[in-house]
């Protein structure tokens, strides 16, 4: 599957992002207080919560595109001054410019770092076939199916080699079989890539399988970051460790 | 096929009851015995075709339009963006735009009189500010209806201002600036011809005001007639590029009726005769 991965420089080492004692919301609506959260390089740290709760405002407080109202936001120690190339969103649906063909959609990154053109159709037809891909890099996003749209989305957010990828419920509106495989394919994908890794969920499953560690959100602040035993393991479903911590996570007070 | 075959029957009944009423002289209220025939109007179209005057009409008249259209067409957009992404312009321009835009262009025609030191830069004016505003207001409703998750994407992509501007606001504004600009140029004949009316030397606005205060009916028909033709050939063209430049907005259209696929066949064949728009067929064979 990533035959051509040799067209794709290695990424840089993924980045640290922290909050400290940060309060975070719209400007006179703020969702979440008193956050204080350490995402160490290369890790992938799932949150989880119910809706409403404020995952989507730490995501795009940690992109760049919010500003905390009150505490520190910072990447490898230094304070976050706004969205960048660095840190790569990746959202729930449509956020594709559909009229780009999914080739176009991916070149957009390597086209904005300044790549000249043959290489980026390259890179971009290389990530395309990483995900599954290959025959639909002419297609436009309304073309394809909803897990490709994501599939495609996720090769457009690893193209520009991002120092991490914050992923808001990127496969909340596929249906369980393409889930669990886009779930796969995420794990298969980032390998090598050294990024760090914040992914939003409102599904217990998917954080368990997929998180190094595992925040849980309720109730305007940070409830509880617990370790994962054996992550990204289908395997370890049914282990008993694995088993506590989801009764664990779904009887905590706030969800 | 059927529909053209439609098409040209309804353009034909059309003229063929406008000869019918006016070689029979009926007066029934509505007065047509005055009024030329079909073939007193082709005879004079026909004339006029082969004199040099008719040709330089349409050419100036053209010439016009296409001025000051183009000029508002990137003027309209470059303002309505403008206006639509920073509060500061919508504050300058916007109170300023907002008195304008309420004047018809054609009562600009004094303005113009006094600003310009030619006729001919003044007609360009007033079609110009027919068509500006329609550009400016569904390109300002547009970019404020944009999705925020483009612009997001390509922020946390890196990208700036100007990628911004280039990647995802004038694309995606796209549809509701060919709209605006589908109503511009109709406002825009309307402005032209008028304006030559009142001011014009040479024009198809100008001719046919000529042959009215001539009392050259037929001629006034060729006049109108010429304004029809050229009016939808320029807002057909608007349209195609349109389309073109708008392939990618999904669409539901284009697919034959149930109405052809009927007389077509001659069974009632259900909806999809034609290549539907989810057989995955290259977009560019839908629009």
């Amino acid at each position: 599957m990533t035959s051509s991965s040799d067209v794709r420089p290695q990424s840089r080492a993924g980045a640290g992002l922290a909050l400290r004692d940060a309060t975070l919301g719209r400007p006179g609506v703020p969702v979440l207080h008193g956050v204080d959260l350490a995402v160490a390089p290369g890790e992938i740290l799932t949150v989880v919560g119910p809706s409403g709760c404020g995952k989507s405002t730490l995501l795009r407080t940690l992109a760049g595109l919010l500003s905390p109202l009150d505490g520190e936001v910072t990447q490898d120690a230094h304070p976050l001054t706004g969205p960048g190339a660095d840190r790569a969103l990746v959202f729930q649906e449509d956020a594709l410019l559909p009229w780009r063909t999914l080739r176009a959609n991916v070149e957009l990154p390597l086209a904005i770092r300044g790549l000249p053109r043959p290489e980026r159709r390259a890179r971009a037809e290389s990530w395309l076939a990483s995900v599954g891909l290959a025959e639909h890099t002419r297609k436009l996003p309304h073309r394809v199916s909803g897990g490709q749209r994501q599939r495609a989305q996720l090769a457009r957010a690893l193209a520009g080699a991002p120092r991490a990828v914050l992923m808001d419920e990127p496969f909340g509106a596929l249906d369980a079989q393409t889930r669990a495989g886009m779930q796969d394919l995420l794990v298969e994908v980032l390998r090598g890539t050294g990024a760090t890794v914040v992914f939003v969920t409102h599904d217990v499953d998917e954080a368990l399988f997929l998180g190094d560690r595992v925040a849980l959100l309720g109730a305007g602040r940070v409830t509880a970051v617990r370790d994962v035993p054996r992550p990204r393991d289908r395997a370890a479903h049914d282990e008993p460790a694995r088993v506590a911590l989801r009764r664990d996570v779904l009887t905590s007070p706030s969800i | 096929m059927t529909r053209y075959a439609l098409r040209v029957a309804s353009v034909a009944a059309a003229l063929g009851l406008w000869q019918l009423l006016t070689s029979r002289n009926i007066d029934i209220w509505l007065r047509f015995s005055q009024f030329p025939t079909v073939a007193d109007v082709a005879r004079a179209f026909a004339g006029r075709l082969s004199g040099e005057d008719y040709w330089t009409d349409l050419t100036d008249s053209l010439t016009r339009i296409l001025t000051g259209f183009l000029l508002a067409a990137v003027l309209g957009v470059a303002t309505g963006v403008l206006v639509a992404r920073s509060r500061l312009a919508e504050d300058l321009l916007g109170p300023l735009l907002e008195v304008v835009r309420p004047i018809p262009a054609i009562a600009l025609v004094p303005v113009a009189i006094l600003l310009f030191p030619s006729n001919e830069q003044g007609i360009v004016f007033i079609t110009f500010t027919a068509a500006f505003f329609p550009v400016l207001v569904s390109t300002r409703h547009t970019v404020r209806a944009l999705n925020p998750v483009w612009e997001e994407a390509v922020s946390t992509l890196g990208g700036g201002r100007w990628r911004i501007l280039g990647s995802v606001v004038l694309p995606g504004a796209l549809p509701g600036i060919f709209g605006g600009l589908s109503v511009g140029i109709g406002v825009s004949w309307i402005c032209v011809i008028s304006a030559e009316m009142i001011s014009g030397q040479y024009g198809v606005g100008y001719r046919t005001w000529q042959d009215y205060t001539v009392v050259d009916y037929p001629g006034v028909f060729v006049g109108m007639v010429t304004i029809g033709v050229l009016g939808w050939a320029t807002s057909t063209a608007v349209e195609l590029l349109g389309r073109r430049l708008t392939h990618w907005l999904p669409r539901t259209s284009y697919v034959p009726g149930p109405r052809a696929a009927r007389t077509a066949r001659g069974t009632a064949t259900p909806v999809p005769a034609g290549p539907g728009p989810e057989k995955g067929v290259p977009h560019d064979q839908l629009v």
